[in-house]
């Protein structure tokens, strides 16, 4: 879980263009969305496609994301129930 | 009808064009066939935030924006116009990029959002959090030129005050591979100060962002005054001449007038001929510079020679590296600008001194 975690934070700097971060900016727990890491709905976007091609997870309900995106833990739990690749 | 004034300018180029109390006083010297703009301090300019999804022509032009803003000294104008021969290349590369590496699934917004020509319209409206006219020119070589005939017209009329103008364009990586499987892009290094002399095909390509505040109010600021444009789709190089004395003519002035001509010669053996035309013909006697060794080619960089002429004229200056000829003047009153991508998109531009 903790290498998915350490995945995750690299792959958001990445896909986000999150310059001047690193992962040890990122906090487990931190809230992705806004007064934590302050994403917006373009990076919630990016972070299905993410899942979709990284994971083989597709997101049929926009609903969803709001409780899986809510931290780097919370994403990691749902990739590791979900994922197919 | 009133008069359009160059109130202030702001370069981001190949050469340390971004602090506008340097006129060119310090140049770097190129031996390449690719040439990338300097890059400023964006963090100066744009919140790290909003500069993440931003290409660099975009960013290149929100500063350029900032700089003409800040020496015009203004918060906000009326419209932004802006020219741009490719538009947001990189992104539009990264989109297609995308498209054929992922078998057309796994797209993501951000490239195709920012991939569109006006995005960097929308851009500097959105940091200047300006809601007024927002129009983009893609034209070719002639994108800029195109942007300056609204502008003036807008102006003249009184429909706006204060307008932002710019060219803008930016490297792709992708793209300069095709250019140079056309010959658009020279095969071999070419030295900025032998550029004229390369007798090969293609150009030197670059990049860039030159932005300018027009104005129907002349302030102490104020850099000249833009007389007349004039775009020319295309023009036979025997007819070349007699379209400059026309050009002039309208403005009732004669080849005589014209203290320098500004050149757009990019080195490029098959189209340079256009405009030796001219340096050998009427323009012979006349004072004559150059700026594309400085600046490289690309579709806006007429826009460099419009911020080079605008300096010109304010600081009453010619500096020595892109003068053409020999010939020596004591003032600068009118500058005339000719400029031609292959032998397409020709311009006329003259601006004056206030």
């Amino acid at each position: 879980m903790d290498a998915l975690k350490q995945e995750l934070k690299e792959n958001i700097i990445e896909q986000l263009n999150l310059e001047d971060m690193t992962p040890a900016d990122i906090a487990d727990d931190d809230m992705l969305f806004g007064d934590g890491l302050g994403l917006d709905s373009i990076d919630a976007l990016e972070l299905i496609v993410m899942l979709d091609k990284n994971y083989g997870i597709k997101l049929t309900d926009p609903k969803e994301g709001r409780t899986i995106f809510e931290s780097i833990n919370t994403m990691a739990a749902y990739i590791t129930e979900h994922r197919s690749k | 009808m009133k008069r359009v004034y160059i109130n202030s300018v702001g370069s981001i180029s190949a050469q340390k064009t971004y602090e506008n109390n340097n006129f060119l006083s310090e140049i770097i010297e190129y031996n390449d066939t690719v040439i990338p703009a300097l890059d400023p301090n964006y963090k100066d300019y744009i919140p790290p935030a909003a500069a993440r999804r931003m290409a660099k022509g975009i960013k290149m032009s929100i500063v350029a924006s900032k700089i003409a803003l800040q020496d015009a000294g203004l918060e906000q104008v009326d419209a932004i116009i802006t020219g741009t021969g490719m538009g947001c290349l990189r992104d539009s590369e990264k989109f297609l990029s995308n498209i054929l590496d992922n078998d057309e699934q796994y797209l993501t917004p951000t490239p195709f959002i920012q991939s569109t020509h006006n995005t960097v319209g929308g851009q500097i409206a959105l940091e200047l959090q300006c809601k007024g006219y927002n129009f983009t020119y893609v034209h070719g070589s002639s994108s800029f030129e195109s942007c300056l005939i609204d502008a003036k017209l807008q102006l003249e009329q009184n429909e706006a005050q204060n307008i932002l103008v710019g060219g803008v364009d930016e490297i792709g990586e992708h793209t300069v591979k095709l250019l140079k499987l056309v010959d658009q892009i020279k095969t071999e290094p070419v030295k900025s100060s032998e550029l004229l002399l390369s007798n090969t095909k293609g150009v030197v390509f670059s990049e860039g962002a030159n932005f300018f505040v027009f104005s129907n109010q002349q302030q102490s600021s104020t850099y000249a005054e833009i007389v007349g444009v004039n775009i020319y789709n295309t023009l036979p190089k025997d007819g070349i001449s007699y379209t400059a004395e026309n050009f002039l003519k309208d403005y009732n002035l004669s080849v005589d007038d014209i203290d320098l001509v500004v050149l757009g010669n990019n080195g490029d053996v098959r189209y340079d001929d256009y405009y030796s035309t001219l340096t050998s013909g009427i323009f012979k006697e006349i004072l004559q510079a150059y700026y594309k060794h400085l600046s490289g080619e690309f579709h806006t960089a007429s826009s460099f020679g419009f911020w080079l002429a605008a300096n010109i004229l304010k600081a009453q200056s010619l500096p020595d590296l892109v003068k053409l000829n020999d010939k020596n003047i004591s003032q600068f009153k009118n500058i005339l600008l000719y400029n031609q991508y292959c032998g397409e998109n020709h311009s006329f531009t003259l601006l004056r001194k206030c």
